[in-house]
C-alpha cells in the first residue's frame, strides 16, 4: 500500500461542517431544491400481483381541472433498451408484482395529482401468484453469484460425514424488512436543451446516471444528477429505481415543465428495494473443547421474477470460523414480488444472525463461555481464502468489551417483574474498495477547492473527506472547499457497502499527491490536479476485513414478554477512524439498526394480495426514542496499512452485523427461551 | 383526497345543525384520525365542520364528579391536576397513547371518535366490510396479529385503538351528545359498539349527533393503566388493562375493569369484576377473574397469543394496585 | 380560502383549499422546507413544529384550521441552546428528522418546565421535578430516527435541561 497520511485534522472529532443547516432544516434535499411551475406527478401502482393491465380508462383523471396529463403504458415516451427489467417502466402492459407502477398523473397540485390518481379506473387479466417463500419451494435454483460477486457455494472437506462430538443443527429465519430512511425517495425531473436534470435523493449521482443513460437512450452527459444532502437511504438510494425512469417519461411529458415526484411511505414498500426474508439451516460441529469440525451454513431467499438480486447471506459465515469441513450455500425463489435490494450489510446482517445464535447454542452444547468458544475458534488466516487477513482483531474486541461491559461472572437474575440476562456475538464486515472515483483539486482564491461527486447521506461525507483532503494537501482543515453530490463533479463511486469514505479518500489522496508534484506548497491561482482511485496490490495480498463484539443486556418481562434492551456495547476494529464524532455516530446508529432488527423489524407480505400490508411507520415498526437507551460504541486504537492512504476499512455497516444475535442471545440468558426467528416479539417470551 | 368544504362552527347549535342538514358532512376536531382517513380515502365527505375552536374546552369539577369538556386536548387533559389526583388512571392512558405532538391535537371527543384500526381498513385497495359493507374482511384470512379476540363478528375484527376510552370505560364515565333534538348521555362502555353485521358503525351516535363532554363520576385514586406494545412507545396496545379497585381488609370491595386492543370496543370486563368482587386478594384469585373474563375469547391463529397476554396483564395489573407479591 | 400567518416571524396570506395541509402548505406553497415530510401520517414526526407555542404534527393540520397562527420551524427556533446541542453531540446524521426533534424538543422542555407527567413519571399526581433519560426518550418518542441518532439526541437535550435547571429558568 502507498504510504498512511500522517494524521492531523484526521482522527479529531470536528462537527460536521452541515450541521447547523441540518439543525435548522435548511440543507436542501432532493425535493427542496427551488423550483419554478412543477408539475406534481402522482404514480399509479397495480393492484394485482400478476397478470397484465387490460384497460385503463384516465378520462375522468384528466378531465379534472388542474391535471396536465395521465401517463400509462399506452402514451409513455419508448425506452431504448428492456436489458434493465427493473426500469423498464410503462412500456408493456405486464404486471409482475404488486404495487408496481403501471402509470402516473401529472398536476398543478400534488392534492389535484392525488385526486386524479383516485380516479383513473384499471382492468387487469389476472392471474395466480406466487409471494410466499418456503423452503421447499419446487422452483429453488442456485444463482450464478451473489450480491456483489461472490460464488454462490462453497465446499471444503465433506459435511456430511463428518461425526463431531457436538452438534447443532437448527433452522433460524430472518423476515421481509425494508430500508425506510426517514426522506423518501424523490425526484425533480426537467428537460432543457436535450439534457435531463435530475434532482434526486441518492447514494450516488455518478451510479444513478450510469444506470439511467442507456434506459433512456441517452448519453450519460446528457443527464446531470444533484444531490448534495441525501435523508438517509442505508442501501435503498443505493442505484436508481423504478421511479426515477417514471419521473424521467413525465418530465418528457410536461411540455418544458420540471416534475415533482416524491414517492408515499406506502409506495417506498413496493419500489425501492427491501431485505429479502432469509430461511437458514446453520449445522455447527464440534469437539467437546469446542474446536469447530462442521461450519454448514445452507441459506434459502426469494428474488423477484423482474430481475435477479442474490443476497450474499452465508458469505460472512466463509470468513468467520475455520472447520476441516465446510459448506455455504445460497438458494433464490423468483416470486411474485418487488425487486429485493441493499439493505444495509446485505447477508452479513441477516446470515450472522444466524451463524451467532447458533455459537451460542454450541457454547452452551458444549459447557463454554460463548466468549471462550469465539476465542478459541479464531483463525490464523481468513478460512475462506487462505489469506491472510490485514488484521484481525476480533479475540481483542471481544476482551475487550467483556472487560468494559462486566461478563465475568454473568448470571441471569430477576429484577422486580423483569428477567435480566446478557448477551454476546461477534461481527464481520468486509473490507470493499470500489474502483472507478476520480478527483480534481483546483487551487483558487487562497483555499482548495476539492471536486468529487461523493455522496453524503448522513454519513459525514462533507466534513470527513474534507479533513482527508486536509491531511493530504498538508493544509488546514479550513483552507479546504469541498463540492460534492453533482454529477458536474468528477465521477464518484457509490456510497455503499462501506466503502464511501475510503474510495472516495484514496482518490482525493491521489488528487493532492499529484497536485503536490506539480505545484509544490506555493501554488497560484487557478493551478488544478486530477487523481483517481489508485489500484491496491495488497487487496489481492490480504483478505480485509472489520470485527466487532457485541454486548448486550436484555429485559423480558415475566407476565407479558415484553422485551427491553437497557444497555449495547459494541467494540469494533476498523482501522483507523477518520472522525472519532461521526464514526461513533455510525457504529451506534448500526446497532439502533440492529436493535430494531431484532425486536421491531417485519414486513408482512400479505399472500392474499401480494403486497406488504403494513405499509407504514404506524405498523412497521423502527426503535422509537424510548426503545434506545444505553448503546455506547467504541474501537481499538489501529490502523490497517493495506486498506488504503487514511488506514481505514469503514463504519457504516458493521454496527449492524451481530447485534440481533446478542440481543437474541440475551434474550435466552434472560429466560431460557431461544428465539431462532426475527423479531424477538413478546408472544414469543409469554408464558 | 376529494375536495370538501369547510366550515368552523360558531356555536354547538350551529354545528349540530350543518351536520345534521347534510348527510356528507362530518365533524372536524384535532384532526389526527380524519386526516389520516382523507389523505387515505377511507374517508371521503363533502363538507368538515370544525369544532376544534367551540368553547367546550374546560375541565371542571362536578358535585360528585368531573366534567371535560369534548375539545379538551388529550395533553391538557393528562396534565390537568383533577384528573391526575382523581383519576390517575385516566393520566396514565392518555399519556400511553400516540406521542406529545400528536396528544397536543387530538381532543376528548375526537379520541372517542376514532375509528377501529385495521390493516385492510386503512388499504382501500383491499376489501373491507367496514368500508364497504359486504365485500368482506381481509384480516380473518390475513394478517390480523393486532385483531380483536373478543366480540368479533365473521364480518369484522378490528380492534377499538383508544387509551383514553379504556380507562373512561373503567371510569364510568358518560358521554354528553347534543343533537338535533337535544341531549343524551351514553355511558362511555354502550358508546362503541361490537361489529355484529353491521362493522362500518364504530359508535351508536346517530349522524348529527355532536360530543360535548366527558362525564367522570366520583373519584378512583387507587387505579392503574397498564399498556402492552412491542415499542416501547407511540405504538397501540397489543392489550392494555384499565382497573380501578378498592380493597378492604384484603378483602376486593369495588372492581372496575376494562380491557384494550382486545375488542371493536372498550371492553368492559364485567365477569372478571364479578369474580373479583368480595374475593380476598391473591394471585389465584386474579388469575381466575381474568379467564372468567377470557372464556369467552374466540382469538384466530394470528393473535392468539392475546389471551395469554391479557390474562397476565391483568393479573399484573391487580397486583400492581393490590400491593400483592407474586 | 384564504389564511393568514406568521410563519418563523414573517407574515403570509395565502390562498389554499381545505384539503391543503399545514405541511403541503409550508412546503409547496410558501417553500418553507424546514418542516419534513417522512410519513405524511403522524407516523414519525419529521414535520413537528411549534403552532402557537405548542409541538404539533403539521401532516396532519389542515392549513384552515390553523387561520391566525403562529407557526415555529427550527428556521425560525434559529441559534438556540437545543440546536447548538445537537451539532455539539452529534445528534443526527442525514439530517432528514432533525429540525422536527429540535422543534419537539424545544416544545417537550416548554412541557416538562409546566410540570406536565409523561406515561414514565412514576406518580402522574405528584409534581414533576427534572427530567430523567428515560423521561427524555419517552416524551421524544414521537420523532423516529432512522440513521439511530437517539443516544446523542438524549444526550443534547439532557444537556440543555441540566444547564436550564442549574440557571433556573425555561431552557428555551
Amino acid at each position: 500500500m502507498t504510504d498512511l497520511l500522517r494524521p492531523r485534522a484526521i482522527g479529531t472529532p470536528m462537527e460536521r461542517v452541515d450541521g447547523w443547516a441540518k439543525v435548522t432544516g435548511t440543507a436542501p434535499y432532493a425535493f427542496e431544491h427551488p423550483t419554478s411551475a412543477p408539475l406534481y406527478v402522482h404514480p399509479l401502482q397495480a393492484e394485482i400481483a400478476r397478470g397484465e393491465v387490460r384497460y385503463i380508462d384516465s378520462h375522468a383523471a384528466e378531465d379534472l381541472d388542474g391535471v396536465a396529463v395521465v401517463l400509462t403504458h399506452e402514451n409513455a415516451p419508448r425506452l431504448a433498451t428492456d436489458s434493465d427489467a427493473e426500469l423498464w417502466v410503462l412500456q408493456t402492459p405486464e404486471v409482475a408484482f404488486r404495487g408496481q407502477l403501471i402509470g402516473a398523473v401529472l398536476a398543478e397540485t400534488p392534492e389535484i395529482a392525488r385526486q386524479a390518481a383516485g380516479l383513473v379506473r384499471v382492468e387487469y387479466r389476472q392471474e395466480q401468484h406466487d409471494v410466499v417463500l418456503r423452503a421447499n419451494h419446487e422452483a429453488l435454483y442456485t444463482p450464478e453469484v451473489v450480491n456483489p460477486a461472490f460464488p454462490a457455494e462453497s465446499h471444503e472437506g465433506d459435511v456430511e460425514a463428518a461425526r463431531p462430538e457436538v452438534v447443532i443443527e437448527q433452522t433460524y429465519t430472518t423476515p421481509m424488512e425494508h430500508n425506510s430512511p426517514m426522506e423518501p425517495h424523490a425526484t425533480i425531473a426537467s428537460w432543457s436543451n436535450g439534457t435531463l436534470t435530475l434532482h434526486d435523493s441518492t447514494q450516488g449521482v455518478h451510479v444513478m446516471r450510469s444506470r439511467i443513460a442507456p434506459v433512456l437512450g441517452l448519453e450519460p452527459e446528457r443527464i446531470r444528477v444533484i444531490a448534495p444532502h441525501v435523508g438517509g437511504g442505508f442501501g435503498s438510494k443505493g442505484t436508481a429505481h423504478a421511479h426515477n425512469i417514471l419521473a424521467a417519461l413525465a418530465a418528457r411529458m410536461a411540455g418544458g415543465r420540471p416534475v415533482k415526484l416524491a414517492l408515499t411511505r406506502q409506495q417506498m414498500f413496493a419500489l425501492v428495494g427491501y431485505r429479502t426474508p432469509t430461511i437458514q439451516r446453520v449445522r455447527l460441529g464440534a469437539d467437546r473443547d469446542g474446536t469447530l469440525s462442521v461450519v454448514a451454513h445452507d441459506v434459502i431467499e426469494q428474488t423477484a421474477t423482474v430481475q435477479e438480486f442474490a443476497e450474499q447471506t452465508a458469505v460472512g459465515t466463509r470468513t468467520m470460523y475455520a472447520a476441516p469441513n465446510r459448506r455455504t450455500t445460497h438458494r433464490l425463489a423468483a416470486l411474485d414480488v418487488p425487486v429485493p435490494f441493499w439493505m444495509r450489510a446485505p447477508g452479513e446482517a441477516p446470515g450472522m444472525f444466524a451463524t451467532e445464535v447458533a455459537m451460542d447454542e454450541l457454547a452452551e452444547a458444549c459447557g463454554l463461555d460463548p466468549i471462550e468458544l469465539r476465542s478459541h475458534n479464531e483463525p490464523a488466516v481468513d478460512p475462506g481464502t487462505g489469506r491472510p487477513f490485514s488484521a484481525r482483531h476480533l479475540a481483542e474486541c471481544l476482551r475487550e468489551g467483556a472487560e468494559r461491559f462486566g461478563w465475568a461472572g454473568r448470571e441471569p437474575h430477576r429484577d422486580g417483574d423483569w428477567l435480566v440476562g446478557t448477551g454476546v456475538a461477534s461481527a464481520t464486515y468486509p473490507r470493499y474498495a470500489m474502483p472507478g472515483s476520480t478527483a480534481t483539486i483546483r487551487h483558487h482564491a487562497g483555499r482548495y477547492e476539492v471536486l468529487i461527486g461523493a455522496a453524503d447521506l448522513g454519513t459525514g461525507t462533507w466534513t470527513a473527506l474534507s479533513q482527508i483532503a486536509a491531511d493530504a494537501l498538508g493544509c488546514h482543515f479550513e483552507d479546504v472547499r469541498l463540492e460534492i453530490g453533482d454529477t458536474d463533479l468528477p465521477a464518484a463511486t457509490v456510497a455503499g457497502g462501506s466503502s464511501g469514505l475510503g474510495s472516495w479518500g484514496s482518490t482525493v489522496v491521489d488528487a493532492a499527491r499529484r497536485f503536490r508534484e506539480k505545484f509544490g506548497t506555493d501554488p497560484d491561482d487557478g493551478d488544478e490536479a486530477d487523481g483517481a482511485m489508485p489500484d491496491n496490490p495488497d487487496a489481492q495480498r490480504y483478505s480485509m476485513h472489520s470485527f466487532g463484539a457485541h454486548f448486550a443486556e436484555v429485559r423480558v418481562n415475566a407476565d407479558t414478554g415484553e422485551v427491553r434492551v437497557p444497555r449495547m456495547l459494541g467494540v469494533f476494529s476498523v482501522g483507523r477512524v477518520v472522525n472519532p464524532l461521526l464514526a461513533r455516530s455510525q457504529l451506534i446508529g448500526g446497532m439502533t439498526m440492529g436493535l430494531s432488527m431484532a425486536l421491531h423489524e417485519h414486513s408482512v407480505l400479505d399472500p392474499q394480495f401480494g403486497h406488504v400490508i403494513n405499509h407504514d411507520f404506524g405498523q412497521y415498526h423502527i426503535a422509537a426514542h424510548a426503545d434506545v437507551a444505553d448503546i455506547d460504541a467504541i474501537w481499538l486504537d489501529e490502523h490497517d496499512p493495506h486498506s488504503n492512504p487514511m488506514g481505514s476499512r469503514g463504519v457504516g455497516e458493521i454496527g449492524i452485523v451481530g447485534s440481533p444475535a446478542a440481543i437474541a442471545n440475551a434474550a435466552y440468558h434472560a429466560t431460557g427461551i431461544r428465539i431462532r426467528d426475527l423479531p424477538i416479539t413478546p408472544d414469543k417470551l409469554l408464558r | 383526497m376529494n375536495p370538501f368544504d369547510y366550515e368552523q362552527a360558531t356555536d354547538v347549535a350551529h354545528a349540530v345543525g350543518a351536520v345534521t342538514r347534510n348527510p356528507g358532512a362530518v365533524f372536524l376536531a384535532g384532526g389526527t384520525n380524519l386526516v389520516d382517513h382523507l389523505k387515505l380515502g377511507v374517508s371521503d365527505p363533502e363538507l368538515l365542520v370544525d369544532v376544534s375552536r367551540l368553547p367546550l374546552d374546560e375541565v371542571r369539577e362536578l358535585p360528585d364528579g368531573v366534567r371535560v369538556g369534548a375539545a379538551v386536548r388529550n395533553s391538557d387533559l393528562a396534565a390537568h391536576p383533577l384528573i391526575r389526583r382523581r383519576f390517575p388512571v385516566l393520566a396514565q392512558a392518555l399519556l400511553a397513547g400516540a406521542s406529545g405532538q400528536l396528544r397536543n391535537l387530538a381532543t376528548t371527543g375526537g379520541n372517542l371518535m376514532q375509528r377501529t384500526r385495521c390493516p385492510y381498513f386503512q388499504d382501500v385497495t383491499t376489501p373491507c366490510n367496514k368500508r364497504r359493507p359486504g365485500a368482506g374482511c381481509s384480516a380473518i384470512g390475513g394478517h390480523h396479529r393486532d385483531a380483536a379476540i373478543l366480540g368479533t363478528s365473521q364480518h369484522c375484527v378490528a380492534t377499538h385503538p383508544s387509551d383514553m376510552a379504556v380507562a373512561m370505560a373503567a371510569l364510568d364515565g358518560v358521554v354528553r351528545v347534543q343533537g338535533d333534538g337535544g341531549e343524551r348521555g351514553i355511558p362511555v362502555a354502550e358508546f362503541h359498539r361490537l361489529p355484529g353485521d353491521e362493522p362500518q358503525r364504530d359508535t351508536v351516535l346517530r349522524h348529527g349527533e355532536l360530543i360535548t363532554a366527558v362525564d367522570l363520576p366520583g373519584t378512583a385514586s387507587r387505579s392503574v393503566y397498564r399498556k402492552v406494545r412491542e415499542r416501547a412507545s407511540y405504538a397501540f396496545a397489543l392489550v392494555s388493562v384499565a382497573a380501578v379497585v378498592e380493597v378492604e381488609d384484603g378483602v376486593v370491595r369495588e372492581a372496575r375493569i376494562a380491557l384494550g386492543g382486545v375488542a371493536h370496543k372498550p371492553w368492559r370486563a364485567t365477569q372478571a369484576e364479578d369474580a373479583l368482587r368480595g374475593a380476598v386478594v391473591g394471585e389465584q384469585v386474579f388469575r381466575d377473574a381474568a379467564e372468567a373474563e377470557l372464556a369467552a375469547a374466540a382469538p384466530l391463529a394470528g393473535n392468539a397469543f392475546k389471551v395469554p397476554m391479557a390474562r397476565n396483564t391483568l393479573v399484573a395489573a391487580l397486583r400492581q394496585l393490590t400491593g400483592g407479591q407474586r | 380560502m384564504e389564511i393568514t400567518w406568521t410563519v418563523d416571524g414573517e407574515l403570509f396570506v395565502l390562498a389554499v383549499e381545505p384539503r391543503v395541509t399545514v405541511l403541503d402548505a409550508l412546503r409547496e406553497y410558501l417553500g418553507v422546507n424546514s418542516v419534513k415530510k417522512g410519513c405524511d401520517h403522524g407516523q414519525c414526526g419529521a414535520c413537528t413544529a411549534l403552532v402557537d407555542g405548542r409541538r404539533v404534527l403539521t401532516c396532519l393540520s389542515l392549513a384552515v384550521q390553523c387561520d391566525g397562527a403562529e407557526i415555529t420551524t427550527a428556521a425560525g427556533l434559529g441559534e438556540r441552546p437545543v440546536a447548538r446541542a445537537f451539532v455539539e453531540h452529534d445528534g443526527f446524521q442525514c439530517g432528514y428528522c432533525t429540525p422536527g426533534q429540535v422543534c419537539s424538543a424545544v416544545g417537550m422542555l416548554d412541557e416538562a418546565a409546566r410540570g406536565w407527567p409523561s406515561h414514565v413519571t412514576e406518580d402522574v399526581a405528584a409534581d414533576v421535578d427534572g427530567l430523567s433519560d428515560d423521561e427524555i426518550r419517552e416524551r421524544m418518542s414521537g420523532n423516529l430516527c432512522r440513521c439511530g441518532a437517539y443516544v446523542n439526541i438524549v444526550a443534547a437535550i439532557r444537556e440543555v435541561a441540566e444547564r436550564a435547571s442549574r440557571a433556573g429558568e425555561g431552557a428555551r
